[in-house]
C-alpha cells in the first residue's frame, strides 16, 4: 500500500508550519502558497492539514489532458512534468482532497513525500504537535479498529 | 535585504489613488519594523496637532522585520498606528493570527492609509493589485459576518481580513480592529479610525516569497528555537493560558475586582484558569508558524448564552470577571464575543462597564440611563447587553464608548476619582498599588495604561525587588524593559515567548540570519532606545508634559482593603521618586523631555526642533 503523510485533527491546531517547513524544503523561502501540504481552518476552531493520498489509479493521473503528470508505480507519488503542465486545473477539480495546488501559477504542485530526504517528509518532521505521520490506509484503519476496541472496553468491561 | 520587501503602499481613500515607495537598509537598521515602523512614519507623516478623527490622520500597519518567516512566533505578528482617538497620543496595537504574514506575502512592509472614503469601502490587496470595493452591504455588519462575506464574494477562503464591527463604525473610542475571527489589534481605539474613513476592511491574498538571507543557518536556529518554544518556558500559554493568572494574581492581591475597590475577588474559584479550561476552553489553536500554540477557544455551556464561543485571555477575563464582580462564565464568554464580533476592545469595554456600575451603584447615573439595566457590581446578564449598548451608542452607552476619561468629565460629582485609565486609556489587569515598579511602568507608558509596553510587573512579583516600596533605582529598570519590549515589538516576537531568547546578541543573529543586515545586540538594543524616543518626541508634540505620567486617583489615594497587599497605595509622592529616576535614567530633563545630546546619541538630532523651548 502507499504511504502518504495524515494528519491527527484532534491534534492539528492550524499554525501552518507544516506549510513552512514544506516551502523552504521545496523552494527555500517562506512561502505557503507554494507548500505541497495545505492548512484548513474552519471556524471557530476545526483544523487539518491535507495533502496527497497518492491513490490509487489516481485521478488527477487521468484528468490531465497534457500527460503532465504520472503515477510512480511502486510509492504512488504524483509526478509533474512542469514542460507539460500549463496550469490547466482539471486535476485540482478531481482531486478529493483539495491535494493539489495551483496558486500561484504556472504549475501544480503536488507532495512527493520530499523523496529522498534523509528524516522523510519536512512537514512531518516539523510539525510541532505530532500531528502528521507518514502512514498507509492499512495502517489508519488498524488504529481505528484498535481505538474502537479500546473505547468498547472502557464501556462494558474486560471479560464481557 | 531579505524578509523586507522594501516597499511601502500608501492607498490615499480621498481620491482613491495607491503608490508604492521604497525603503532602504537604514530605515531598517534604526528602526527594525513593527513598532519601529510604526512611530516613525506616525511622526514623519501626521500633521501635528489634528484630530484624531481628521481625515489626515494615517491607518498605518506593519509588518514586524521577520514576519512572514517561519521564525518560532516571529511569523505572525503586525502593529497598527495612528493617533489615538483614546489618548490623542501615540495610538498602537498588536495583534497576531494570519494577516500580518499576508502583508508580506502580498509584497509590503507598510501600509499607510489616509483620507476619507465618500460612501464605505473596504480596501482589496491581492499582491500587486490593490483596489477599493463598495462597503455599503457591509456596513452594519459585525466583523464576523464581514469576513465572511468578503472571502465569499472575492471568491477566495484564503483571504485575510482585519476590520471593524459596528464599534469602528459608530466611532467608539473602544473600537478595535479584528482580523482572522478571534485576533485583535485591540487598544487605543484604532477602530475608529479606520471607520473615521469610512473604510470597513483591509482585505489581503499575497502569494510571493518571503526570503531568508541564510536558508540553512536559519533553519538550524529555527529546530533549535522550536524545540525552547516547547519547553518550560511557554508551558503556561500551551496549558491553561493566561488566564492562569487568575488565582495567581488574586492571591497576591493584583486582581483588580469591582472597579479597583478591592484587589482580590472571592468568587475566584469560579472564573479561574483552571475552572474556564476543565469546562469550557473545547479547543487550543496556533497562529502562523507557532510551536506555542495559546488561543484558548472557548464555549459558553449553559443558560441564556450557551453557545457563546470566544477566545479567552487572562486581561479580558479579569475585566468581564473580577472587575465587574461576576462570577458567570457563561457571561463572560457572551461579552467576549460581543466585543469580538462588534469590534471594541476586550479589555477597555470591561473596564468601562466597571465605572459605569461603579456610577449607578452610587447614583450618578440612573436605571433612565442604562435603558432599564440593573447595573450593578455582579449583574452579569447586564452586564453584556451593557457591551452591545456601548458599541451600538445605546443609552448611556452612547457616553460609555467614549471611555471613562470622558465619560467621567461629563458626569463628573467626583466620578474621576475612579475613572481607572492612564492618559485616556483604561488600565489592564494588574492593581499597580502594590506593585511599584509595574506602576511607575504603567505611568510612563507610550500608549496610557498599559503593562504591554515594559513588563515590569515581573521584577515585583518575582520578588527581586520590593512590590512596596517606591525607589529611584527602578527607573533603569523600567527603561531596560522598555527598550527591550521595543526591539519584541518591531521583530515582532510574540511576548509570550520572550523568555526562550537568550538575550539581545541571540536576537540580533536571529534577524540576520532572515534578512541579512548586519546586526549586532547593543545596535538592536540601542534601536529599541531610538524607537522609546522618537515615540517620546510625538507625545510631547502632541500636547503631552510630564503631568501625564500619571496614576488614576484612587490609585494614589484609596488602599487595597484586604488581603497581602491590604493598605498599598502608590502615592504621588512615591511616583515621583520613580519618575525623577526614570528621567535621569532616560537622559531625559526633569520634565520628562529628551536632551539634545541622548537625541544626537541616538542619530535622531533631525527632531531636536521639537524639544526647542523645553529644555
Amino acid at each position: 500500500m502507499h504511504q502518504f503523510v495524515s494528519v491527527d485533527i484532534k491534534k492539528c491546531v492550524g499554525c501552518r508550519v507544516c506549510e513552512y517547513a514544506c516551502s523552504m524544503e521545496k523552494t527555500k523561502t517562506c512561502n505557503p502558497s507554494k507548500s505541497r501540504i495545505r492548512v484548513v481552518r474552519i471556524y471557530p476552531h476545526t483544523n487539518a492539514a491535507l495533502n496527497c493520498r497518492m491513490c490509487e489509479n489516481a485521478p488527477c493521473v487521468t484528468a490531465c489532458p497534457r500527460k503532465a503528470l504520472s503515477q510512480a508505480a511502486d510509492t504512488g507519488v504524483i509526478g509533474v512534468n512542469d514542460q507539460l503542465c500549463n496550469g490547466c486545473g482539471w486535476c485540482v477539480k478531481v482531486c478529493d482532497f483539495g491535494a493539489i495546488a495551483l496558486d500561484p501559477k504556472p504549475t501544480v504542485r503536488i507532495c512527493d513525500l520530499c523523496g529522498e530526504r534523509e528524516g522523510g517528509p519536512a512537514c512531518v518532521e516539523w510539525c510541532p504537535e505530532v500531528a502528521l505521520s507518514l502512514t498507509t490506509g492499512d495502517a489508519l484503519s488498524q488504529k481505528a479498529r484498535i481505538a474502537s476496541v479500546e473505547k468498547l472496553v472502557e464501556a462494558v468491561g474486560e471479560g464481557q | 535585504m531579505h524578509a523586507y520587501t522594501g516597499k511601502i503602499l500608501y492607498v490615499d481613500l480621498s481620491t482613491g489613488a495607491s503608490r508604492v515607495e521604497r525603503f532602504d537598509e537604514t530605515l531598517a537598521k534604526e528602526f527594525i519594523g513593527g513598532t519601529g515602523f510604526g512611530v516613525k512614519m506616525l511622526i514623519d507623516t501626521l500633521p501635528p496637532g489634528i484630530d484624531a478623527f481628521d481625515p489626515r490622520n494615517p491607518l498605518i500597519y506593519a509588518a514586524g522585520a521577520t514576519t512572514g518567516s517561519m521564525l518560532p512566533c516571529m511569523a505572525s505578528k503586525f502593529g497598527v498606528f495612528a493617533k489615538s482617538p483614546a489618548t490623542g497620543l501615540l495610538g498602537e496595537s498588536y495583534s497576531t493570527g494570519q494577516w500580518g504574514a499576508e502583508l508580506r506575502m502580498a509584497g509590503y512592509d507598510y501600509l499607510v492609509i489616509t483620507g476619507k472614503a465618500k460612501k464605505p469601502v473596504y480596501l482589496w490587496i491581492d499582491d500587486n493589485a490593490v483596489q477599493l470595493k463598495s462597503a455599503s452591504h457591509l456596513w452594519g455588519k459585525t466583523t464576523w459576518e464581514a469576513e465572511q462575506m468578503i472571502r465569499d464574494e472575492l471568491g477566495d477562503q484564503n483571504v485575510r481580513v482585519s476590520g471593524i464591527g459596528q464599534g469602528g463604525e459608530n466611532l467608539s473610542r473602544l473600537a478595535c480592529l479584528i482580523n482572522d475571527h478571534f485576533r485583535a489589534a485591540g487598544r487605543t481605539g484604532l477602530g475608529a479610525v479606520m471607520g473615521s474613513k469610512n473604510l470597513k476592511a483591509v482585505a489581503l491574498r499575497g502569494t510571493q516569497d518571503v526570503t531568508i538571507a541564510d536558508p540553512e543557518g536559519f533553519m538550524e536556529l529555527c529546530k533549535e528555537l522550536y524545540e525552547r518554544a516547547k519547553g518550560p518556558a511557554t508551558a503556561k500559554y500551551r496549558t491553561l493560558g493566561t488566564p492562569a493568572n487568575m488565582l495567581t494574581m488574586d492571591a497576591q492581591c493584583c486582581l483588580p475586582t469591582r472597579n479597583y475597590q478591592g484587589a482580590s475577588f472571592e468568587n475566584v474559584h469560579k472564573v479561574s484558569g483552571e475552572v474556564l479550561n476543565e469546562k469550557y476552553v473545547t479547543r487550543i489553536q496556533g497562529c502562523s508558524a507557532c510551536p506555542c500554540r495559546c488561543e484558548h477557544i472557548a464555549k459558553a455551556k449553559e443558560g441564556i448564552h450557551k453557545g457563546a464561543v470566544s477566545r479567552v485571555e487572562y486581561e479580558p477575563l479579569m475585566a468581564f470577571g473580577p472587575y465587574c464582580g461576576v462570577d458567570d462564565m457563561n457571561a463572560i464568554i457572551k461579552a467576549l464575543q460581543y466585543c469580538n464580533e462588534f469590534g471594541v476592545d476586550a479589555i477597555g469595554t470591561g473596564i468601562v462597564v466597571g465605572f459605569a456600575m461603579e456610577c449607578y451603584e452610587k447614583g450618578l447615573i440612573a436605571i433612565e440611563d442604562t435603558g432599564g439595566l440593573e447595573l450593578r457590581f455582579g449583574n452579569a446578564d447586564a452586564m453584556v447587553e451593557m457591551v452591545r449598548k456601548i458599541a451600538m451608542r445605546e443609552d448611556v452607552g452612547d457616553l460609555m464608548t467614549e471611555g471613562v476619561m470622558r465619560a467621567a468629565r461629563e458626569i463628573a460629582r467626583g466620578s474621576d476619582h475612579f475613572a481607572m485609565h492612564i492618559k485616556g486609556l483604561e488600565l489592564t489587569g494588574y492593581d499597580i498599588r502594590g506593585l511599584k515598579t509595574c506602576a511607575l511602568g504603567y505611568a510612563v507608558s507610550r500608549r496610557g495604561g498599559d503593562h504591554q509596553r515594559h513588563g515590569s510587573y515581573s521584577h515585583d512579583l518575582s520578588g527581586k525587588v520590593d512590590r512596596y516600596k517606591a525607589e529611584r533605582g527602578r527607573g533603569k529598570l523600567v527603561m531596560d524593559d522598555e527598550d527591550m519590549y521595543a526591539v519584541v515589538d518591531s521583530l515582532i516576537i510574540c511576548k509570550f515567548t520572550r523568555t526562550i531568547w537568550r538575550g539581545y546578541d541571540e536576537i540580533a543573529k536571529a534577524y540576520s540570519l532572515v534578512t541579512g543586515v548586519p546586526m549586532t545586540g547593543e545596535e538592536l538594543r540601542q534601536a529599541g532606545e531610538r524607537i522609546n524616543n522618537l515615540a517620546r518626541l510625538f507625545n510631547i508634540r502632541e500636547g503631552m508634559t510630564r503631568k501625564d505620567d500619571n496614576l488614576p486617583p484612587r490609585v494614589m489615594k484609596d488602599p487595597i482593603p484586604t488581603g497581602v497587599a491590604q493598605g498599598s497605595v502608590t502615592t504621588q509622592e512615591d511616583l515621583d521618586i520613580m519618575l525623577d529616576g526614570y528621567y535621569e535614567a532616560r537622559g531625559w530633563t526633569n520634565a520628562g523631555v529628551p536632551m539634545p545630546e541622548k537625541l544626537a546619541e541616538l542619530n535622531l538630532s533631525s527632531y531636536a526642533a521639537l524639544i526647542g523651548e523645553e529644555v
